[in-house]
């Protein structure tokens, strides 16, 4: 460089500063425009959408229950240990139970307590139940408590439930994360639950083998239809188009209300094949409530969810491909199978992640047609919101099932990429 | 795709097995949706073909279901509420989700997957998990309106619904708005700017028309999820705020009676005008964009 150069200095802009600084500037300006633009929504995502989803994932772990209703019996109990079969804990500990409950039962909150510790123990809730005002009312301090404890439920003075007690005093659970895999703490450690008991790890491979057969039924009537919308002329494939964009724009509950009026022991296709012949009237096929009612209802509602994403990958694979490949001799399954095939894969994926993962979260169709032995993990999760009010298992089982479609989801993205979702 | 005339008799026989197999694909598709139709026209309160119908006696065929519909308190309660809730949302998702999707799509937006990603994400959840949620939150915010502000607890049920729908409808304005952008030819915004037109006259007379086709068949896509969504509705709405879906899901679990086919007819004309629309306007774009001869 010359000496001539560096006396130049920097190339200036119109208003005398440096041009690189001016350009910087405009690009700083940029940035904060589009963020302006979109920082709006993010905070009404934030707020309508993301922290419900976050404070659902804390609930699931939360535990501040039994810390807070009885705590001075909580710190008490931090000496004693459990033995099997041995002691329950001394005096002292109960008459920190006694001034607990005296608060708790003034504020009615003792049978909330109870009910949170029946999910790790049976029993426990009548037991909380049966200790009120009106019993610890008539206690004779001057006496011994633990005695008069026993009075009211001998239960009491059983080890296991004090045990139950000092292991759910921390503020955050892993309870409900082990009930929502059949799993319960015991003296002995982390044990599997009665077999009678063990619902939903059974529930999630049903929920998973039912979701991967709709994806596959799905795949296997989607395909020849992606195939012959992407291989006809582009005015009768706009035409087909529709019928397969009608069921996608007609409401849910709309198609599960025909199905469930096809499919009933009286519907219409039980009539038909009864009419043709194949079923006789006394013997007509059970095709609702169960699981076939669900895996034919949502193979019609997902199978546009197939077709649409296959059949914008097959419109793109080039005609003249296949036609080379028979031209060199290749039969017509030969070019299908080792020419069309791997090309149309990307597509494959792509519908088949997305219908599984809408399959997997499905509510309505599983509980208008599943019955008993078609619902899915979503079903048990409104029962504990609604019925049983377990809402802390409720939150961990929609935990479970969100990262289960956050796996699949990041996968969907490495595949296609989120940004080129297409609708319609 | 049609058939060679030097085709053998086995590729025959399958060009043709082929269209019949996919024309019971499309029956599989469609018939589901078409039968209800007449079903719903059914003089007797079965949920099946009566002789009367299958002979087309018109004793067979009656408008009661219908009559039904438009008379009982409780469905036109639930056609009102659905008429309130939707409206509103999709205005909220479109409002919002049009200007983050013009502020996605200019050239230097910083984080703009992650941003995406977390713009996209009510579409992603499944319902289930995003209801659970929002039943734990929504309630306590309720509670929150209820007490700070004195609202009435009808009002703040559906501010709750109308803000969850509208969350769940963003998505897809964010994603039809995106993609009428991606051909949006920015020196059209700096000619008008040029031309002494501020940015909102710029964004209304010049952006606007453009991306107008986008905007509505996102909006459509948030209005068709609103009103027909229902499992969010059964989690954090209370018995007056039942929608039309809600309705028809209480129906068909309790007391399944034929008034919901009635109400299904009404619905799939419905969507059956929608999706006309979103055809006509997602055409009509790509013309406009040249990104089709048709």
């Amino acid at each position: 460089m010359s000496s001539t150069d560096m006396d130049t200095g920097p190339v200036l802009a119109a208003d005398g500063t440096p041009l690189k600084k001016s350009l910087a500037r405009a690009l700083r300006r940029q940035k904060m425009r589009a963020l302006m633009l979109i920082a709006p929504l993010l905070l009404f995502i934030l707020i309508t959408f993301l922290i419900p989803i976050g404070q659902m994932l804390l609930r699931s772990v939360d535990n501040e229950i039994v810390s807070a209703t009885i705590p001075r019996t909580v710190q008490a109990l931090e000496d004693w240990e459990f033995v099997e079969g041995g002691a329950p804990p001394g005096e002292a500990v109960f008459e920190q139970l006694y001034e607990d409950m005296l608060i708790a039962t003034e504020q009615k909150i003792h049978t909330r307590l109870g009910s949170r510790l029946n999910y790790e123990m049976s029993g426990m809730s009548s037991l909380f139940r049966k200790t009120n005002e009106r019993r610890l009312g008539r206690f004779d301090l001057e006496e011994p408590l633990a005695p008069q404890f026993a009075d009211i439920d001998e239960d009491w003075l059983d080890p296991e439930v004090w045990f139950t007690i000092q292991s759910n005093s921390d503020t955050v659970t892993a309870g409900y994360f082990l009930a929502a895999v059949d799993l319960q703490r015991t003296p002995d450690g982390i044990e599997s639950v009665p077999d009678f008991s063990a619902i939903y790890v059974k529930l999630f491979v049903r929920t998973i083998i039912l979701s991967v057969t709709i994806t596959f039924t799905c795949l296997i009537l989607g395909y020849p239809i992606a195939w012959l919308l992407s291989n006809l002329p582009a005015k009768s494939a706009n035409l087909l188009l529709i019928l397969v964009l009608l069921p996608f724009w007609t409401s849910l509950l709309v198609r599960t209300s025909a199905w469930k009026v096809l499919l009933q022991q009286q519907g219409v296709i039980n009539d038909i094949l009864v009419w043709i012949g194949l079923v006789a009237d006394d013997n007509r096929l059970a095709l609702i409530n169960n699981a076939t009612g669900t895996v034919i209802a949502m193979t019609h509602i997902l199978l546009p969810f197939m077709i649409l994403p296959l059949y914008s990958v097959m419109k793109t694979i080039p005609p003249s491909y296949v036609r080379a490949a028979k031209s060199l001799g290749a039969t017509d399954w030969t070019a299908f199978w080792r020419v069309y095939f791997p090309q149309s894969v990307p597509g494959i994926g792509a519908g088949a992640i997305l219908v599984f993962i809408l399959a997997i979260g499905y509510y309505i169709t599983p509980e208008l047609v599943g019955g008993t032995d078609g619902t899915f993990i979503s079903n048990r999760i409104y029962y504990h919101i609604s019925s049983s009010l377990n809402w802390g298992l409720a939150a961990a089982l929609a935990t479970i099932l969100l990262a289960l479609v956050m796996v699949l989801y990041w996968i969907y993205d490495r595949m296609v990429g989120i940004d080129n979702v297409k609708l319609g | 795709m049609s058939l060679p005339a030097y085709a053998s008799t086995g590729q025959r026989v399958w060009y043709y097995s082929f269209r019949v197999i996919c024309g019971l694909i499309f029956a599989f598709l469609i018939i589901p949706i078409l039968v209800i139709i007449p079903l719903s026209f059914n003089a007797t309160d079965f949920f099946t073909f009566t002789p009367e119908m299958l002979r087309l006696d018109p004793e067979g065929y009656s408008l009661k279901h219908y009559e039904d519909f438009f008379t009982d308190d409780g469905w036109q309660a639930a056609l009102r509420n659905s008429f309130i809730i939707a409206p509103i949302a999709t205005i909220l998702a479109v409002v919002f989700g049009t200007l983050a999707a013009i502020g996605l799509s200019q050239s230097h937006v910083p984080f703009r997957r992650a941003i995406m990603a977390i713009l996209i994400s009510p579409m992603i959840v499944p319902l289930i998990i995003s209801a659970t949620g929002m039943f734990f939150f929504y309630s306590a915010m309720g509670n929150f309106l209820e007490d700070t502000f004195g609202l009435s607890q009808d009002f703040v049920g559906y501010i709750k619904i109308i803000l969850a729908h509208a969350a769940l409808g963003i998505p897809f304005v964010i994603i039809t708005v995106t993609a009428t952008l991606v051909g949006f030819d920015h020196s059209l915004t700096r000619a008008a700017a040029n031309m002494g037109a501020n940015p909102v006259t710029t964004f209304f007379k010049v952006q606007m028309p453009l991306i107008l086709p986008g905007v509505i068949s996102g909006g459509l896509f948030a209005f068709i999820t609103s009103f027909d969504e229902v499992v969010v509705v059964i989690f954090i709405g209370s018995a007056s705020q039942q929608t039309l879906p809600w309705q028809m899901f209480t129906g068909l679990r309790e007391q399944i009676s034929p008034t919901i086919l009635a109400v299904a007819t009404i619905l799939v004309v419905i969507s059956i005008l929608l999706l006309t629309t979103v055809e006509l306007l997602r055409r009509r774009s790509e013309r406009l964009r040249g990104m089709s001869p048709g």
